[in-house]
């Protein structure tokens, strides 16, 4: 069973949870910057939670099946439609060999994971078969999609079937504006004045054009104000500098103190920026749903908050297993 | 050396051992990782020494933040004990420094440099106070560097000279980054090199290139088939510099699967290093050619 890929959207990429353990070479974990939609995709089709889907970004591709299948559209509202004929989101749906899945314009959110029974079936290179692009690494070829592309796809499970939904309460997608997105204060905080460290979490910010799977960027707030310093040995001359260190995922760097930069799953693992802190894990799956424009919010929280947060998110996922069991 | 630790969300915690970049900073950072890695913490899920500092990845579901930090303030003490010796390599990286190809980049993108009437090896051998461009890839060349870290994208090794800081290469970074960056690219920024391992942004200023492949995502290098990057943190480099005809040379050998890097297991003394640089380097070329 294959897809042959007609229309490869903006930069769809195969993905699945990702590939863990080797952040200190310069490999970043990849996989659906939308964990949980991704995990909801799979369960829809029946198959394990992180077999890899196809994530399309703004835009679907148009895909023709070989064989008969069980695919499942969640995360953003990116309206499928079978042979022009429209079908729901979030739930799963049978497509007979030879039929065109193609998308609707974007509705809402950002990314799309389409699951099909089976998981793609795309060789597993360091433990996954996620997508790095910058390296050249996972996925198919090691890119996003091309047209003329064929995708294997794996054996479905039994399970596999049509009809079944998410209901919204359990998609866990971003509710309400400004998005808020928590993040815990901290790395090069100290770098910045008290009143700049206000002005960060009270100002409102839009996400920029330059938000990709590598990190997202945001404007509209107010630049900050540095603490006066010599600069140190090999950090660089500008207030924003630091020696080349780590980054988190979720670290929030701000070059210049100008437009901050959240890394997402794609990150650059280091590199010579200072960070005001960190959008707390919970969190990083409704980044990969904001559109270009979407004005944001950085709400501070303590790591209990965090904690307690990464529970609820925990618990949402329960609930979405148990109600496709 | 005290090192500062701050949560990174509830997934990091990120140890700063020094502001500055030092030798010492960077042997403490991969002495307390690799004690870290030792001791097989349970939650703990990636491990990763930088320049100066270094980061632990966690899972909070395992092992409560507080309780992790407790382990890794025990551990950073604990290293000060450590003598600072590591066993290593030696890579010799053959360049072809002033190439027709970062020369053409440059080019592209010279309103973001700060000297847009010359190339970046120019504005490096002027603002070290070097006289020209061959002295200043004698300076860059004649002494080994250490690979402090390995990151930003797979497989690109960050280097610091081995030389004392008053001799050290410095360069600011563009003053806005390129969009593009030829790969194998040899660059530098601040007091670092690096070699670009793919092509992409970046903001270094870009010297040469080496034929030398360093990051094979297909693992068909011969000397990539165990692993597909080439660089560990610890690794010591000694630039070698090339001309056109050998570049090709060796392009073809690559290709021909017939390349063989000049690699060799060295024992590295801080201390001894520390006592007589130049002597000791001088050492390590011996080991290097095998004299």
């Amino acid at each position: 069973m294959a897809i042959k890929v007609l229309k490869p959207g903006l930069a769809t990429t195969v993905q699945d949870l990702g590939r863990p353990g080797y952040y200190h070479i310069g490999i970043p974990l990849s996989g659906g910057m939308d964990r949980h939609a991704l995990a909801a995709a799979n369960l829809l089709v029946g198959n394990p939670e992180g077999a890899a889907v196809l994530e399309a970004v703004f835009m679907g591709p148009e895909l023709e099946f070989t064989e008969d299948a069980i695919v499942a559209i969640t995360g953003a509202e990116l309206p499928p439609k079978l042979d022009g004929e429209p079908r729901e989101t979030w739930t799963s749906f049978k497509v007979k060999r030879g039929q065109i899945l193609s998308f609707d314009f974007l509705k809402q959110g950002a990314r799309g994971y389409i699951a099909v029974a089976g998981g793609i079936d795309v060789p597993v290179v360091l433990g996954s078969r996620s997508t790095y692009a910058l390296g050249a690494l996972g996925g198919f070829n090691g890119r996003k999609l091309e047209a003329g592309d064929e995708l294997p796809v794996g054996r479905a499970a039994a399970a596999a079937k049509e009809g079944r939904t998410v209901a919204k309460d359990l998609r866990g997608q971003p509710a309400g504006m400004p998005t808020e997105l928590r993040a815990m204060p901290g790395l090069y905080w100290h770098r910045i004045t008290e009143a700049a460290g206000n002005g960060f979490f009270s100002d409102t910010w839009k996400v920029a054009p330059e938000a990709d799977r590598i990190g997202y960027r945001f404007k509209g707030g107010k630049p900050l104000e540095f603490v006066p310093r010599e600069p140190p040995f090999g950090a660089g001359s500008d207030p924003s500098n630091i020696t080349d260190a780590c980054y988190p995922y979720g670290s929030i760097q701000v070059p210049g103190g100008t437009e901050p930069i959240v890394l997402h799953r794609d990150a650059v693992s280091g590199g010579g920026y200072f960070m005001v802190g960190t959008v707390i894990a919970a969190d990083m799956d409704l980044i990969g749903q904001l559109q270009p424009n979407t004005p944001v919010k950085f709400v501070k929280v303590g790591m209990d908050q965090a904690i307690a947060a990464r529970k609820d998110r925990a618990e949402l996922l329960g609930r979405l297993r148990t109600a496709l069991a | 050396m005290q090192t500062r630790f701050s949560f990174g969300g509830d997934e990091h915690i990120f140890a700063e051992v020094g502001e500055a970049m030092s030798l010492e900073a960077f042997f403490k950072s991969l002495f307390v990782t690799n004690a870290v890695r030792d001791a097989k913490i349970k939650g703990v899920t990636e491990i990763c020494p930088a320049n100066a500092s270094y980061q632990i990845k966690f899972d909070p579901d395992q092992i409560k933040p507080d309780d992790l930090l407790v382990e890794l303030k025990r551990l950073d003490a604990g290293s000060e004990k450590s003598e600072p010796v590591i066993k290593t390599r030696i890579i010799e990286i053959p360049v072809l420094y002033n190439d027709p190809w970062t020369h053409d980049t440059l080019m592209r993108f010279r309103e973001r440099h700060q000297d847009p009437n010359g190339t970046d090896l120019e504005y490096a051998a002027r603002i070290n106070g070097l006289d020209g461009v061959d002295a200043f890839i004698k300076a860059h060349s004649s002494a080994p560097w250490f690979v402090s870290m390995v990151g930003f994208v797979a497989g690109l090794p960050f280097l610091y000279q081995m030389v004392e800081r008053e001799r050290q290469l410095q360069a600011p970074k563009y003053l806005r980054p390129r969009t593009d960056t030829p790969k194998l690219t040899v660059g530098h920024g601040g007091c670092f090199s690096c070699i670009y391992s793919v092509r992409g942004a970046g903001g270094y200023q870009m010297f040469g290139i080496t034929p030398m492949p360093i990051y094979d995502p297909n693992q068909k290098i011969s000397y990539l088939r165990d692993f597909m990057c080439l660089f560990k943190p610890g690794d010591i480099v000694k630039w070698k510099p090339i001309d056109r005809a050998a570049y090709d040379a060796a392009v073809a050998d690559v290709d021909a699967g017939r390349f063989a890097p000049v690699i060799r297991d060295v024992s590295f003394s801080l201390t001894e290093f520390n006592r007589d640089i130049d002597a000791y380097n001088r050492k390590l070329d011996g080991v290097l050619h095998g004299h």
